[in-house]
């Protein structure tokens, strides 16, 4: 206990940050230690201290190992947002990474491991050679492969991790475990630390054994780890073992597995609450799997008094599912007990697991409708609501058996205020109203508040006087059940209540013998299979336990925000999308279309290419070939901001927070791809690539890597203008060609000879023209980037508004924007 | 998603950030939760700081992110020894020598014990800690039972020993084919410290090993098997209409009369609402508890084959709510520890040490049975 550095964190004078920065160029070196110590400090409660990022990084050149570490901190925190003051950097990182110190060594790597820049990266190539003596030219991954072969257990496992890292992030097959490296992990698995172990084990989790003999042989070798203190081993040595066990055919051999996994399942228990419920979320996979595992341990997932509520729920849930005929009678005990508990979430999951099991276990059915029976006669609340909920489903279950208690039930009628208690009420007197006396009564009472009632209620309630009207066709029933139609019917704005009004208002009044037929037909079976997950996301969840998504009961993909870095694209790959017939390419090879594959850094870096040639006097269509190489506006021209918003691609609801709305638009004769990226979360979003796809625009496979904060992007949208550009014609267009016609209904001509000269400067040629009554019709050709055909045919009579357009072409989806380009050309 | 940190919090009670290191994007549940007790209550911040407080915290904010560094790389945990931590990452970080560098044992296969370790004396001291977990049913049924033990070592030995642990353990008293002379136990389940070589332990149930230096967890163990409560407490709650209640506890003692339970406590519940305690008992002092809404009762000495009485009387407010909460239904809860006893019968037959300099290393042994979870539903 000697440090006192709680003290950097109290200063909170104004001007910090210039005061800081003198402190951090001091000529002491205690000074600046404390500066930087400061800097930290400000860093760790949230404060943007990265102003200071040169000074800091100046006190990197020190022999004190402790400042050096404090630098490198601040280092991988802001080397993110000074990317090129961080390179400065680089220089004592290399040498770092000779010290003799290998403390001092390691840290110099790792740091720059950490720093997620480009350029650091490529100078911590050199380093990492020389610290692992590797000689091949970025053979990184050889290299890690090779280290599965290394004496020191612990390399191993750091290599394995790593591998098994890349793997996820990759599309290629990178790190497959043969059956050399097999033994090796194996062997490796006995010496390393716990941690190591826990990798080593989660990538041979994903080894397929390619026989029983080898599945065996494995498990054999994996066995020992369940007697591992840290329960990270044990849990992933289990997840070994279940996935091999599908391979094993003895059932000598699984039985065996199945008897040696229980206690170190069990032994889980005994630990932290936490760890409790990491280890329940886990079990109640494992007996969905195989119930046999844990068939006798029922005892262990009784609840204690103080457990957590988390920890108390889960073990309910799993309670339910080990229930069987042998033990049922302690569990229900147990339910009761915790039925009388004041957690009213906990008391009413319990008062369902007894109606769950009534529903699974039908020789115990009647025991647990006893429990029940026994919990309404307590009169609390909210316990009566649930029981009658629950016995309803054991009605559904087991038809025409336990009527007897419905009067029991019927007690407890003025108590129920909540919707689901009320509608299972009303359920039960109308399917069982022939053997309730008063039936029409009880329903009458309900009737009085029909139009406040939920629609739940409401829906069982038409139902149920229908019943009642079908089995006691007497006059009673029958004003009731007008009232009701009425009320269902003209009183409601809820669809799905009139739609069920008029159906069974039809079938009344057309054949009441059909409508027996129908609402009193026998109901299919139901089950027990709440809580029951489908079993292909079991089988692949039950691979991944003992971890979160084995917690959340969800598949990785599901939760993981993070997308995967972007596969660099390969070289060929880039090669079949690079649009390299523009001349543009040869011009200007630095532009982000190229296919060199740099992906540029965007918008903000790259200096805007020149915006097309000036604006041609007329709307050009033709534009300008320098327009093909994606040259970007600036970002704060003023025509960005205004116009209507754009339409939502991505919601941030599905976009993890992040909302994309784009959409196509022209501007001076310039075709815009407008895209806002809006970020709906608190935190900062990073490592994006826009990539677009070979299209009909003709711009090419380009991508833009905006590794910056879209936080700085705002509501400003990004606009990637492409020109359009028609050359001469081209008459094989295929008769099967769609055609659509558009009418610009305002447009004149005003002289036939000025319209052709006009449109061929935007390169739309004229092929011939006739008369045809009063209308002069033009057909001309064009032709888009990318090679499209247009056959176009203009109708209209001179000087009278009105001039109708039809155009043939394969390319269907260029129609509207070229409709639009020609009402341009003739206005 | 392989099994990695993504960020580690450290907060204060306020929810402010104290410190934090951020790693990347996905979390294994189960491995940070180990994680976090290895980090903070057991081993590693205890060993620095003995009190984990946030004062503690702020004050050595840098030795924490150093030991973050070395603990966790990249989100995977790599060493949380925190002996041998401690050999390369000092508290007092100022004065520093020259020599500082990692110890070879931090890539060692014996990770967790560095070498030339020198004592004058050989000692390792062994407690046998057992706790017995009950839950007895309101009608006096025992719902379920089962002792969690565990084998608490403190090492204080030269060189690299071997060490190898003998058990009365059924198991390998059967293999070894030796007749059961005495009691031989089955254990249900056992856990080892990592220094314990698992394969071998699967082979032929040797425990050995090359303990850490100071004190650790060699194993831990659980039996599932019925156990007599060892203190069974019985209790008579009278209510009398509204205006008072009256308790009459009993507490009998089902262990041999050579041993004796040590602080012994009994918490009884009462009404929340419960005044005016007027308490008297045949042994030992009792309370009532407000904060804990019960009455404790306190035996310091509780020798085996006794039964001791208390009784007590509480005045009850004469109104109350109209609409009825369900009352709370807490356990009767029951503290104690008897020394020189275990309930399971587990003995350590031998602890040979062996070292290539051949000193004579003495093994001392100590028994202690506590209670756990011990609970007695009320009618």
């Amino acid at each position: 206990m000697s440090g006192h550095d709680s003290k950097y964190f109290s200063t909170t004078k104004k001007g910090e940050i210039p005061e800081l920065k003198e402190e951090l160029n001091s000529q002491y070196k205690d000074k600046r230690k404390d500066a930087v110590k400061k800097v930290i400090a400000a860093m760790t409660v949230g404060k943007d201290v990265s102003s200071l990022f040169t000074d800091v990084v100046n006190c990197m050149q020190t022999e004190n190992l402790e400042l050096k570490k404090l630098v490198y901190l601040y280092l991988i925190n802001y080397a993110k947002s000074q990317p090129d003051l961080a390179i400065l950097a680089v220089n004592t990182f290399v040498k770092d990474s000779q010290d003799p110190n290998p403390l001092i060594r390691a840290l110099a790597v790792r740091t720059m491991g950490c720093i997620r820049v480009d350029k650091i990266t490529e100078y911590l190539c050199d380093p990492l050679q020389r610290c692992l003596k590797l000689v091949e030219d970025r053979g990184f991954l050889e290299a890690l492969k090779d280290l599965i072969s290394d004496n020191n257990p612990m390399v191993v496992a750091n290599a394995v991790a790593a591998l098994a890292e890349i793997q996820d992030n990759s599309i290629h097959p990178i790190f497959e475990i043969t059956s050399h490296t097999l033994s090796k992990l194996l062997t490796a698995l006995n010496e390393c630390t716990e941690w190591g172990q826990v990798f080593i084990l989660d990538s041979l989790s994903r080894y397929k054994a390619a026989d029983a003999r080898e599945a065996e042989n494995i498990v054999e070798r994996v066995t020992p780890r369940l007697q591992h203190a840290n329960c990270a081993v044990v849990l992933s040595a289990v997840k070994i073992i279940l996935l091999q066990m599908e391979l094993i055919t003895s059932t000598d051999v699984v039985r065996n597995l199945c008897k040696k996994m229980a206690p170190p399942l069990v032994t889980l228990l005994s630990a932290e609450p936490e760890i409790q419920y990491v280890a329940l979320r886990n079990i109640n996979l494992i007996v969905q799997k195989r119930p046999t595992i844990l068939a006798h341990e029922i005892k262990v997932f009784f609840c204690k008094y103080n457990d957590p509520i988390y920890v108390k729920m889960e073990k309910l849930e799993i309670m339910i599912k080990l229930a069987s005929d042998r033990n049922i009678d302690q569990v229900l005990l147990e339910f009761k007990e915790y039925a009388t508990e004041v957690d009213v979430d906990f008391v009413r999951k319990a008062v369902r697991a007894i109606g769950r099991c009534a529903i699974k276990l039908e020789r115990a059915a009647e025991r647990c409708i006893s429990v029940l029976l026994e919990l309404i006669k307590i009169k609390v609340n909210y316990v009566v609501q649930e029981a009658i909920i629950v016995i309803k489903d054991i009605f559904r279950r087991y038809p025409n058996t336990y009527e007897s208690i419905i009067a029991t039930l019927c007690e407890s009628l003025d108590t129920l205020d909540e919707p689901e208690a009320k509608a299972s009420m009303i359920w039960i007197i109308g399917e069982y109203a022939e053997r309730i006396d008063n039936a029409d009564e009880l329903l009458e009472s309900f009737l009085e508040t029909f139009p406040e009632e939920p629609a739940l209620v409401q829906l069982q309630l038409l139902t149920a006087t229908v019943k009642l009207f079908l089995k006691k066709p007497t006059e009673g029933p029958q004003q009731m059940i007008q009232a009701v139609l009425n009320n269902a019917t003209v009183e409601t704005d809820n669809p799905d209540l009139r739609d069920r009004a008029y159906i069974y208002w039809r079938l009344l009044s057309t054949d009441p013998e059909a409508a027996k037929d129908v609402v009193l037909a026998e109901k299919p079976v139901i089950s027990d299979d709440a809580n029951q997950l489908d079993s292909s996301l079991l089988d692949e969840l039950l691979a991944n336990i003992s971890t979160l998504s084995s917690v959340y009961h969800k598949p990785p993909e599901a939760f993981v925000s993070r997308v995967k870095a972007a596969p660099k694209v390969d070289d060929e790959e880039f090669a079949e999308t690079g649009y390299s017939e523009s001349p543009s390419q040869g011009v200007d090879g630095a532009s982000p279309s190229s296919s060199a594959g740099t992906s540029s850094h965007v918008p903000a870096k790259q200096p805007a290419v020149a915006s097309p040639a000036a604006p041609a006097p007329m709307p050009d269509l033709l534009g300008d070939l320098m327009g093909m190489d994606n040259a970007i506006v600036p970002v704060d021209e003023p025509a960005a901001s205004t116009g209507p918003p754009l339409p939502v691609l991505l919601p941030s609801t599905t976009g993890q927070g992040l909302q994309i709305s784009a959409q196509l638009a022209r501007r001076d004769g310039q075709i815009f791809y407008d895209i806002s990226f809006e970020n709906g979360t608190q935190g900062v979003l990073d490592g994006f690539m826009i990539q677009f796809n070979k299209n009909t625009f003709g711009s090419s496979g380009a991508t833009w890597d905006l590794s910056q904060d879209t936080s700085t992007y705002g509501y400003v949208p990004e606009r990637f203008p492409w020109c359009t550009k028609l050359t001469t014609s081209d008459l094989e267009i295929s008769t099967d060609d769609n055609e659509f016609t558009k009418e610009y209904p305002s447009s004149v001509i005003s002289s036939i000879d000025v319209t052709i000269e006009r449109l061929a400067a935007s390169n739309v040629f004229f092929i011939a023209k006739r008369k045809n009554a009063n209308m002069d019709v033009l057909y001309m050709s064009a032709k888009m980037p990318r090679g499209i055909p247009f056959l176009i045919e203009l109708t209209g009579a001179v000087g009278v508004p009105g001039v109708k357009c039809a155009v043939k072409t394969p390319n269907k989806e260029m129609v509207p924007l070229f409709f639009e380009a020609m009402e341009a050309l003739i206005k | 998603m392989a099994g990695a940190v993504s960020a580690l919090f450290l907060l204060d009670i306020k929810g402010r950030v104290l410190v934090w290191r951020d790693y990347r994007g996905d979390v294994s549940a189960l491995q940070a939760e180990r994680f976090f007790t290895k980090l903070l209550d057991k081993e590693v911040f205890k060993h620095y700081f003995e009190e984990l407080e946030e004062e503690s915290l702020r004050d050595n904010f840098v030795v924490v992110y150093e030991l973050l560094d070395e603990m966790m790389d990249f989100g995977y945990p790599q060493y949380t020894e925190a002996k041998i931590l401690s050999e390369f990452i000092k508290t007092d970080a100022y004065r520093m020598e020259v020599s500082q560098r990692p110890p070879m044992a931090v890539t060692n296969a014996v990770s967790w014990r560095s070498e030339g370790i020198r004592y004058k004396k050989n000692e390792v001291f062994l407690d046998v800690v057992e706790s017995v977990n009950i839950l007895v049913n309101s009608n006096g049924q025992i719902v379920r039972s089962d002792v969690v033990g565990a084998l608490k070592m403190r090492t204080y030995l030269s060189g690299m020993p071997e060490c190898k642990l003998g058990l009365n353990d059924r198991v390998l008293l059967e293999a070894q084919g030796r007749a059961t002379k005495g009691k031989a136990i089955d254990l249900d389940d056992i856990k080892f410290h990592q220094c314990v070589r698992l394969a071998r332990f699967e082979n032929d149930r040797t425990i050995s090993f090359i303990p850490p230096d100071g004190s650790f967890d060699l194993m831990t163990y659980r039996l599932s098997t019925q156990v007599k409560p060892l203190i069974w407490v019985e209790a008579q709650i009278e209510k009398h209409s509204r205006s008072r209640i009256e308790l009459m506890v009993k507490a009998r003692s089902q262990f041999k009369e050579r041993s004796t339970a040590t602080n012994v406590e009994i918490e009884v519940p009462v009404p929340l609402d419960a005044t005016n305690p007027n308490i008297r008992t045949s042994m030992g002092s009792a309370s009532y508890a407000p904060e804990r809404d019960a009455m404790v009762w306190k035996v310091k000495s509780f020798p085996g084959g006794k039964e001791y009485m208390c009784r007590a009387e509480f005045s009850l407010p004469s109104i109350t709510a109209e609409e009825a909460v369900p009352e709370k239904k807490a356990p009767i809860r029951v503290k104690f520890e008897i020394p020189y006893f275990t309930v399971s019968g587990i003995q350590v037959r031998y602890l040979k040490i062996i070292e290539k300099s051949g000193y004579q290393a003495l093994p001392w042994v100590r028994y202690i049975t506590m209670a756990g979870e011990y609970e007695l539903r009320l009618i």
